[in-house]
């Protein structure tokens, strides 16, 4: 309040969380989490929400703000991304039902452990079993990919290292269906399949689904990294929407955090989307292990209750990645415009 | 027409069954039920005096606000971020993908 009546610029008061907010800190969470959103494709929740919670916004307020900032900034990655063509909106809109049935069965089963025990420590197990099953995937497929490329088995993207989908593009149980964008046709069981199981996981564990179904995307379903990440974006847009409207009307979302938040994120959005242009598939892939790992640690030390060293742990991983991709953004963009310029002056010289 | 319309329809019926759900899950944990009155006494702006009127006294309305400018806000911002791209004079409609 001493803030709003004393003139302090760099606070503004939060009407409904009652509270003052220094408004740079979430112009810059916005753009941190919609620059690694728009690289990785996923919402981003885990970086989001501890992140208000620091600010000082309470945890039901910061969840609530966090969907509907998500929701936005995933739009705004998905147009970008859609205008690349590495949107698959017919594999999203089969991939949703999916998610939304098994994140309700994820809940169901919460439910039921809730009813006969300790939930909390199961799921941050669970959590960081999967953590580090996805991270051991991301680098053992990179080793992999590296083995082929040295010894010249090449495809038609480059090297790749797991090939889990071409046995599951095998199985052919009608309707089969054709993915144009992603440029495979399997049995639509196959990504209903695989949204459910991962739908599953995220609502047994919490979470989004983004840091789940983007890996799923590519080693199961088979989707070229930077397509997984656009098509990604658009179901974490659509779960967002949704979150943003039952979280408002439970009464726990800032929508003036919303739009400051925002406009970070539509800057940090537009370089973490276009950055996936100049970077290669597995530098996308091994920066969200790194990510997938520093997560990992970060619910191992909330598990024993070290939470200011974990927020330290997501602050400094947000900050690093964010300048990761940042760096690469402005050299290729650096490079292309030199390219168009020696392209001009060689055609004016002819 | 029809087919994309059923389609809609059943999308929105799932919607509707199993988003609280999926947006339990995906926040993270349940809400406490706490009942949370804007303080409107020590707002002066009138753009947030009427949000936080409108969360006191009608939350249906504010969650649809809500909802609504958030995707106006977002979409606007899209287009201004790809008006201010397009004069950068990269190449933003097409990329190669490779992987390795």
């Amino acid at each position: 309040m001493d803030a709003i009546q004393g003139g302090s610029w760099l606070y503004l008061y939060m009407p409904i969380a009652g509270i003052n907010i220094f408004w740079p800190g979430l112009v810059l969470i916005g753009f941190s989490v919609g620059t690694i959103g728009g690289f990785f494709g996923m919402g981003g929740a885990w970086m989001v929400t501890p992140g208000l919670n620091i600010l000082g916004f309470p945890m039901a307020f910061a969840i609530g703000t966090d969907m509907a900032h998500i929701a936005g900034k995933s739009m705004i990655s998905t147009m970008r991304h859609s205008k690349f063509g590495n949107v698959d909106y017919r594999l999203g809109f089969s991939m949703l039902i999916g998610t939304m049935i098994g994140i309700e069965c994820g809940a169901q089963l919460i439910m039921y452990l809730e009813r006969i025990g300790n939930v909390g420590s199961v799921v941050r197990w669970t959590y960081v079993i999967f953590l580090f099953l996805i991270a051991w995937m991301v680098f053992y497929d990179y080793f992999k990919a590296r083995k082929k490329a040295k010894t010249g088995q090449v495809g038609e993207y480059g090297a790749t290292g797991i090939t889990w989908y071409v046995k599951l593009h095998k199985i052919k149980i009608p309707p089969m269906v054709h993915f144009k964008v992603s440029g495979f046709t399997c049995s639509l069981w196959l990504p209903l399949g695989v949204s459910f199981i991962t739908g599953v996981l995220a609502g047994f564990l919490g979470i989004g689904g983004g840091l789940l179904r983007m890996p799923a995307l590519v080693y199961l379903i088979g989707c070229p990294t930077h397509i997984a990440v656009g098509t990604d974006l658009f179901e974490v847009m659509i779960s967002g929407l949704y979150g943003a409207f039952t979280y408002s009307l439970k009464g726990r979302i800032e929508i003036v955090a919303v739009f400051v938040m925002l406009t970070g994120a539509a800057i940090g959005a537009q370089i973490g989307t276009v950055a996936t242009k100049y970077a290669r598939g597995y530098g996308i892939r091994v920066a969200f292990g790194i990510a997938v790992v520093c997560c990992m640690f970060s619910v191992i030390l909330k598990e024993f209750k070290f939470d200011a060293i974990a927020a330290v742990v997501i602050l400094a991983t947000i900050g690093a990645i964010c300048l990761y991709i940042i760096k690469i953004m402005f050299q290729g963009a650096a490079q292309e415009l030199r390219d168009k310029k020696k392209a001009q002056a060689s055609l004016l010289k002819a | 027409m029809k087919r994309s319309i059923a389609t809609s329809l059943v999308f929105i019926t799932l919607l509707i069954v199993f988003g609280p759900g999926l947006i339990w899950a995906a926040g993270g944990g349940e809400v406490n039920e706490i009942i949370v009155v804007a303080d409107t006494r020590v707002v002066k702006s009138g753009v947030l005096k009427y949000f936080a009127d409108t969360y006191n006294s009608n939350i249906v309305v504010f969650a649809t606000w809500s909802v609504v400018l958030t995707a106006v806000y977002g979409v606007i911002l899209g287009v201004v971020m790809d008006l201010i791209m397009s004069r950068t004079g990269l190449d933003l409609k097409s990329r190669k993908i490779v992987e390795h």
